[in-house]
Formats: C-alpha cells, sequence, structure tokens
C-alpha cells in the first residue's frame, strides 16, 4: 500500500511517500499563507523524484488550519447553540465560559429547551419538541446556517440530540448539524464547546476540504484523502468536512507516531526537536500517552485527547546565554537563517554551538572557529542536563528507557543521557510528522457509563462499540488492536456504575480505486 | 443585635477562593469551576456577596448550612446551580417558619466551598466565614457540629423538576446521611441540599473558623505564584505552616466502589529528593492515609493534599492519573478535628485503618526539626 504523508505546519508543508513501511521520498517546502499552494508545492516536489510515482492508495493530511483559525479568530461562521436539559442546568448557558471576544464574534442565538437524560437513562423531563420546532423555524429565519445541539447526558442516551437534528432536517434542511455526543464524552459544558467550536468551523471546513481535494488532483493523484486526528488515526475527508475539530494538535500525535514507525519502537520515549523547543513524550503501544486534563483551544475549555508532552526552551534556534552558557529558553525561531552566526547574523545560537563542536555542518563554519572550548562544552552540558531532567519527569518506570531523537534540531541531542540506555536517531527523522499522518490508523472509541454489568462484561461491551464505530470509519476488522481501557466506578451511584472508555484502531482498509500517479 | 462588619467578596477573592477550597478538598469535593462559573456570571449581572466573622453572629441568629450532594460526574452533566441551592434554603425557612441570618457551606473544601456564595447572591444575606469541616470529607457526620453532638435534622433536598422533600427527624447524623442519600439517588444521584440549621450559638461554639479566607489566601498565594513563576507550593506551606511530604509521579491508580464510595489507591514513585522512594495514598473521595515504606507517615484529619508539582493546583481522586507530577502536602487540620471525639469521628479509623492518629506536625515537633 502505497501512501503520502503530508504535514502542514507553521514553518514548512512536509510531504513523504511510503511504500508498505518504508519512506520512498521525503520534501519539504515552506508553508504558504493559502497552505493549498504549499502543498502543491510539496506534492509536485514530491511527484519530480521518479521513485514517488506510480500507484497512490491515500493521501493523508495533518494540518494545524482549524486549531489556528480559532486562536486566531479567522473565518469562523455565527452559530445558533441549543442545549436540551432545562430545567438542569440552567445557569450556565452555552458560551457561558468563553472568552468574550470570541463568543461575541460567533454567537448567533441560544435556546435552552426542556430534556436531556439522567445518568440512568431516565429522562429529566419530555423533550420540548415544540420548543424545538419553535427554535428550528427561528434559525430559518436568523438565516443561522450552522447548529451545535448538546443534550444533558447524551454520550449515554443520544435520543433527544438525535431529534433534535430530525426536526432541524425537517424546518431549516440546510442547515449544518452538530451533535455533542459525536464528540464525545461526559462533562456538559467542555461537550458543548467542542460541539460549538465545531459548528463555527463549518464553512471552513467545507472549503479547507475542497483547497487540500484541488491541491491532490492539480498534482495528478486521484486518491481518496483523509485527515488526521489527535489521537493519531486518521478520517476520511468527508468525516474532516462534518468534525473538523477531530483534527486540533494532531501534529505532535503525528511526530510521536512518526517516531514509532521510523525506529519500529512502540514503547519508547520521543524527543522532537525544533527550533524554538524540544517536546518530550512518551509512547506506549506506538501511540502517545495522552493527557487527562481540559484542554482550552483559543481559550476554550474542551475535552479533546491530546498527547502528554513537556514542552521546553531548548531548540536549534536557541539563544546561548555568553555568561552562563545556559541555553534557551529565547530563541531567534524562524530567524535562524538571518540571526545565527554561521549564517552571518550576530546571535550565539545553539546551531553555531553545533556546528563549533562539529556536530553539524551548516552555514559559515569559520564564523564559530572563535569560540572557546570550555564554552563549546559547557554550553552542549548545559543542553544535555535540560534534556535528562524533562526526560526524567516524562518518565513514567523507573529504569533506563530508549529515546528517539526527531526533528530539525536533533543534533543537540547527545549520545549518552542518564537514565536512557539507547538514543535512537532515524532517517526521515526531520518529517517525522509527515510520516506520522501517512501511517495513521483508524480508531473507534466509546465513553459511557455501564450498570449492572460485571467489570468484564461491561469492558466487553464498550469494547464491541468501539470496534464497530472504527470498522464503520474504514478500519480492517481483522487488523483492530485495543489501545486504551480505562474503567472508572462512580461514586455514589447504585447499581455498579461503572464508566468504561476504551479506544481500538486499526489498519485503513485497502481502498478499491488505485490509481496512477500522472 | 451586634452590627456586624460586612466586607465585600470581590470577583479576584473568588477566583481565588476557587483554586484554594480545590486544595482544601484534600482530592474529593469535585472541583469548584463550576461554581466559579456561575459567580462570574452573577457578578456581572451586578450581584455582589458580603463576609461575616462567626463572631459577629448573635446567639439566636439563625445560619442555614447548604451542600450540592451527590457524584462529582453527574454534577459535570447536571450543572451547579446557584438558583436551587437558594431554593433548597427556602425550604428550611418554610419549614421552620423563620428567617436566616446569614449562610455557610457545609464544607469549605472541593465544589461545596462556593455553594454558599451561590445561595446568597439570591437570598440576600451574608456568608459566615465558616465551615463545618475546614476541607471536605465524604459524608454528613463528618462533620465539627456532628462532633458537637448538635441536632442533626431537618434537611431539605432540592431537584429542579419539581421534586422538593425534607427529611424531618432522624436519630442520628448517621441515619441522615442515609436517607438523605436515598433520595439524592431518586433525584439523579445529585440535589441541592440545606441541612440542620444552626444558631449563631452554635457556630461559635462549633463551626470551623475564618476558613472562607483560608481557602481565598491560600488561593491567592498559588495564582500569585503562578503569574510570578515562583514555586506556589513553597508559599502554600510557609503561609499555612504545611509539610512537604513527597514529589514524584503517579505511577499505579487502582479505584473501586464500595458502598457508593469512590476508594482506592495510587503510588507515586519519586523524582528528586524523594528517588529512589516510594509513596501510597489510600483514598475514600478524598486522601485519608499515606504510606511510605509501608509506615503510615500522614493520616486523616490531617489534610493531604496531591498538587499538581508546578502550577501547585489541587489533583483530585477521580481525575488523578498515571504520569502525572505531582508533590503531596499535609496541612494541619483544625483543632476539633484532632480532639478524642473528633478522631472517633473523622480519624482513621473512621476510614476503616487500625491505626492511632499521628499527626505529621507532632511528628515534626518531636524531632527537634
Amino acid at each position: 500500500m502505497r501512501r503520502i504523508g503530508i504535514d502542514v505546519g507553521g514553518t514548512n508543508t512536509d510531504a513523504v511517500l511510503l511504500d508498505g513501511d518504508k519512506v520512498v521520498f521525503a520534501v519539504k517546502r515552506p508553508t504558504t499563507k493559502d497552505v493549498t499552494s504549499g502543498i502543491l508545492d510539496a506534492l509536485k516536489a514530491l511527484r519530480a523524484d521518479p521513485a514517488a510515482r506510480g500507484p497512490v492508495d491515500a493521501v493523508v493530511i495533518g494540518t494545524t488550519h482549524f486549531i489556528n483559525a480559532v486562536v486566531q479568530r479567522r473565518n469562523l461562521m455565527k452559530v445558533a447553540a441549543i442545549r436540551i436539559g432545562m430545567p438542569a442546568s440552567a445557569s450556565l448557558p452555552p458560551f457561558c465560559d468563553w472568552p468574550h471576544d470570541l463568543a461575541e464574534g460567533v454567537r448567533g442565538e441560544i435556546f435552552m429547551l426542556e430534556g436531556g437524560h439522567d445518568y440512568d437513562g431516565r429522562p429529566i423531563v419530555p423533550f420540548d419538541t415544540a420548543g424545538m420546532r419553535a427554535a428550528a423555524r427561528r434559525i430559518g429565519d436568523l438565516g443561522l446556517r450552522s447548529v451545535a445541539v448538546s443534550s444533558i447526558f447524551s454520550p449515554l442516551d443520544p435520543s433527544c440530540e438525535l431529534a433534535a437534528r430530525d426536526i432541524l432536517q425537517d424546518i431549516c434542511p440546510d442547515v449544518a448539524v452538530t451533535l455533542s455526543h459525536d464528540l464525545g464524552r461526559i462533562g456538559l459544558l467542555e461537550r458543548e464547546n467542542a460541539a460549538l467550536l465545531n459548528a463555527v468551523l463549518h464553512d471552513l471546513a467545507v472549503e479547507t476540504v475542497a483547497a487540500f481535494r484541488k491541491a491532490t488532483a492539480e498534482s495528478g493523484i486521484d486518491a481518496p484523502l483523509f485527515l488526521t486526528q489527535n489521537d493519531g488515526t486518521v478520517m476520511q475527508a468527508e468525516t474532516a468536512i462534518a468534525f473538523p475539530v477531530m483534527s486540533f494538535a494532531s501534529g505532535a500525535t503525528n511526530s510521536m507516531r512518526g517516531a514509532a514507525h521510523l525506529s519500529g519502537l512502540e514503547d519508547a520515549l520521543v524527543v522532537d526537536v525544533g527550533g524554538t523547543t524540544s517536546d518530550i513524550g512518551q509512547l506506549r503501544h506506538g501511540f502517545p500517552r495522552e493527557a487527562n486534563a481540559v484542554v482550552e483551544i483559543g481559550g476554550v475549555r474542551t475535552l479533546f485527547r491530546m498527547p502528554d508532552l513537556l514542552s521546553i526552551g531548548l531548540g536549534g534556534g536557541s539563544h546561548i546565554d555568553p555568561a552562563s552558557a545556559r541555553v534557551g529558553p529565547l530563541s531567534v525561531g524562524y530567524r535562524l537563517t538571518q540571526d545565527a552566526l554561521v549564517f552571518g547574523g550576530a546571535q550565539l545560537t545553539a546551531t553555531d554551538i553545533a556546528v563549533a563542536a562539529g556536530l553539524l555542518d551548516v552555514g559559515d563554519r569559520s564564523r564559530v572557529a572563535s569560540i572557546s572550548k570550555d564554552m563549546i562544552a559547557a554550553a552542549l552540558t548545559d543542553a544535555t542536563r535540560q534534556l535528562e531532567e524533562n526526560i526524567d519527569r516524562m518518565k513514567t518506570e523507573a529504569g533506563d528507557a530508549p529515546l528517539i531523537a526527531v526533528g530539525g534540531g536533533a543534533f543537540l541531542v547527545p549520545e549518552k543521557l542518564a537514565g536512557v540506555s539507547q538514543i535512537i536517531r532515524v532517517p526521515f527523522g526531520d518529517c517525522a510528522n509527515a510520516v506520522g499522518a501517512a501511517i495513521a490508523r483508524v480508531s473507534g472509541e466509546v465513553d459511557q457509563v455501564f450498570r449492572d454489568l460485571t467489570r468484564d462484561e461491561a469492558i466487553a461491551a464498550a469494547l464491541e462499540i468501539a470496534e464497530r464505530k472504527a470498522i464503520n470509519a474504514g478500519a480492517d476488522p481483522r487488523s483492530l488492536k485495543t489501545i486504551e481501557i480505562e474503567d472508572m466506578p462512580i461514586a455514589y451511584l447504585p447499581g455498579n456504575s461503572l464508566r468504561v472508555r476504551v479506544r481500538v484502531a486499526g489498519a485503513l482498509n485497502r481502498i478499491e480505486a488505485s490509481r496512477e500517479v500522472a | 443585635m451586634n452590627e456586624p462588619v460586612l466586607t465585600e467578596i470581590t470577583l479576584e477573592d473568588i477566583e481565588s477562593l476557587a483554586v484554594g477550597a480545590w486544595i482544601l478538598g484534600t482530592g474529593g469535593g469535585g472541583s469548584p469551576y463550576l461554581g466559579l462559573l456561575n459567580l462570574r456570571r452573577l457578578y456581572a449581572e451586578g450581584y455582589r456577596v458580603q463576609l461575616m466573622s462567626p463572631l459577629d453572629l448573635d446567639d439566636n441568629d439563625r445560619v442555614a448550612v447548604v451542600s450540592n450532594m451527590g457524584a462529582p460526574l453527574i454534577g459535570q452533566e447536571r450543572l451547579a446551580d446557584s438558583r436551587n441551592i437558594a431554593r433548597a434554603v427556602e425550604m428550611q425557612e418554610e419549614f421552620g417558619g423563620f428567617k436566616f441570618r446569614a449562610v455557610m457551606s457545609v464544607e469549605i473544601g472541593g465544589g461545596n466551598g462556593t455553594q454558599a456564595l451561590m445561595a446568597a447572591v439570591h437570598l440576600n444575606i451574608p456568608v459566615v466565614d465558616a465551615d463545618c469541616m475546614g476541607r471536605a470529607f465524604p459524608e454528613a457526620q463528618m462533620t465539627s457540629v456532628a462532633i458537637g453532638g448538635l441536632r442533626p435534622y431537618p434537611c431539605t433536598l432540592y431537584d429542579p423538576r419539581g421534586i422538593e422533600a425534607i427529611v424531618t427527624k432522624v436519630p442520628s447524623w448517621k441515619w441522615m446521611e442515609r436517607a438523605s442519600r436515598k433520595i439524592c439517588v431518586e433525584m439523579g444521584s445529585i440535589a441541592s441540599t440545606s441541612k440542620a440549621p444552626r444558631t449563631g450559638r452554635e457556630v461559635k461554639d462549633w463551626g470551623i473558623h475564618f476558613t472562607t479566607t483560608a481557602a481565598i489566601r491560600i488561593g491567592r498565594l498559588v495564582r500569585e505564584a503562578n503569574r510570578l513563576h515562583t514555586d506556589p507550593i513553597a508559599a502554600l506551606l510557609e503561609s499555612e505552616g504545611g509539610k512537604r511530604l513527597f514529589t514524584g509521579k503517579v505511577v499505579d491508580v487502582a479505584r473501586r466502589t464500595t458502598e457508593g464510595f469512590l476508594r482506592g489507591s495510587v503510588a507515586i514513585e519519586g523524582i528528586d529528593d524523594d528517588r529512589g522512594s516510594r509513596l501510597e495514598l489510600s483514598f475514600q473521595n478524598e486522601w485519608i492515609v499515606a504510606w511510605r515504606e509501608g509506615k503510615a507517615v500522614a493520616m486523616s484529619p490531617d489534610l493531604i493534599c496531591v498538587l499538581e508539582s508546578v502550577s501547585g493546583h489541587a489533583v483530585g481522586t477521580e481525575t488523578v492519573r498515571y504520569g502525572q507530577r505531582v508533590t503531596v502536602v499535609a496541612l494541619p487540620a483544625p483543632a476539633v478535628l484532632t480532639s478524642p471525639r473528633g478522631l472517633e469521628f473523622v480519624g482513621p479509623r473512621a476510614f476503616g485503618y487500625d491505626l492511632d492518629f499521628r499527626s505529621v506536625f507532632e511528628e515534626r515537633a518531636g524531632a527537634g526539626v
């Protein structure tokens, strides 16, 4: 199976072609403001290599486009918010915990309707379908084109949200509808926030996916298009149009997954050294360990699962303090090729130290010839100290563990580190992001409360739901693997209530229509 | 009647209270975040809350004691609502035929730390700077007023569907816990409650005083340290006379529910100064006992707080997770809890541990450090 992986980062757009597990070719091109032409450039460069021609089964794109739109408050739509669950949860309406500027920009109208469920499946009160029809008519009258619907305990019983959608489709069929239970987890505000963010991105998602399609088509590639999700798995482009929020923060995940793939290690520490920061994470079963915390996107609390990363101010562009030889946390960032000594600039950077030490051969080496041996040693020692301290903080088990070093600044990682059994450097490590995108798998997830079942029965029931979801999303049923099982008994609930969270992932089902690259 | 000094609680104070109450929650009681959101919204609408000293209460004043009862997980869907908690208080007034002078939270720790403020907004009475736990505990009888042998009834429970219940009489605090818990479960395992009303005299004798200002002070220290990038935990320990127990990474979490409680243990492997050592924490909704090499090094009612090592914010027993980097600290318990009678209600034996209570803080004094 031949796949193209593309990572659209803040600085570079990387593209790789994988044949089976093997990287055939990789290119790096600057990211462009319109994103599309950067992808086009990268794909053209990829195609220029003869080995990269031939059939392509899938194109997988990892992008920060949607999360950036929220952070920068660009290209967002006004939306309607429908909350079903009155008379409970009345005092904290939709948008109540949003940053003022963002809420002002996207808040269309809020509807609070009676309905929703208790944790045990009993309705709180009957769903106010007449109120829902009135809301739908008002949405039509106001000309709002995107709606987010949330209902209390909808992850346990989505029937109110489904009924709301049916009414909306009946009365204003052109409106895009996001249902919170499709995105989520228990936690009404956070789930509703995710649904609202998804709704405000609807137009951008339609445009962006169309642009991605155009870029691949113009490159002569006619293969199914996928976008990577936060958890290192993929969704079909059609799904990405419906759920753009699922692509938030897939970059770090792709990088760690790529490191796993390139090294063949499924359980290891990973350090991705960039120009400004190093991100340290831990792979378990080939996936990054995830943070449990609430994640803020552009100031909005959500419960998306993000990789648990420790980010430190150590990178190729880090300033070196001439007095203490301390590395970072200040950095020249994207101005490395102008500001670093070896490139004719005036700022002593980690890159200059690496060139002076003979670890790296870029720019004009003579410009760093006068740096003292002591200075070089002291700076490298400081970088080592920072890595050792923070790697130790990320480790969850005693004993030495292997470390995979990727990213353009990986030269700063020394050959030996305390607490590390082995340092692994991989070919194409500087394109680990794109490799991670190319190898992304298809997942299914469930987060529900089960009652009156044994723990084993509850987990088995959850696994079955998660597997069905994965298969529906395009996973090959034979390749499904359980990524994570977490069960949590719930205090003060009768009937041995157990909340079970399960995630499974499998390989993309080979798509029939595998076509030649022109 | 005394003319009490009322101080207005600012929104900044409430932001700090939410952080401090979560720390005083000692791992349980749910996050105060939703209460904070309610109060932010109410303050934006122009409402304000006044704080009064318990010492300014007249002996015959009536004080409402409020709490949001139920599972924190349910509270994440059926969100805390200020009007519901106020309604539970009004039910007490209708049943008893009197008006309350002021309101206080049953526990300052966790989500309940903001309930009194939420009720006070709608009742237009001040909040008393006191509570009945000085922290969070899992059961209704684990309070200073139960230790004081005060009357446990009546208790009102309110559900926004229009279900109102009053437990008018019970023989003991334990029976109040059992009877009200049953009603709460029927209401969807969450209910706004107003506990047995207290007199001013009772609050002066048996309330744990100045805990609202303590929570605000603790939260302010942590928030200030976060702003200045200084060590919030060091600041907390210095201000509150606390003791650092352990710094490490969470390497194992085991949870189970029995009799409606979340019980379990967490293992933390040492880093920095504690490298090579391991701390185990046992919990029942809240952190109850800390064990090092099999020896109990801290136990209830001393406050055991698990904090994120960098931010100093609290980590709950429901949110603690494999790999988290945490610092475990102990804070001294209010004197009423460590009295012989107090230990019967909240000492290690009340949670099923065959241990004689030994305070972390006595040990330090004994070692002459």
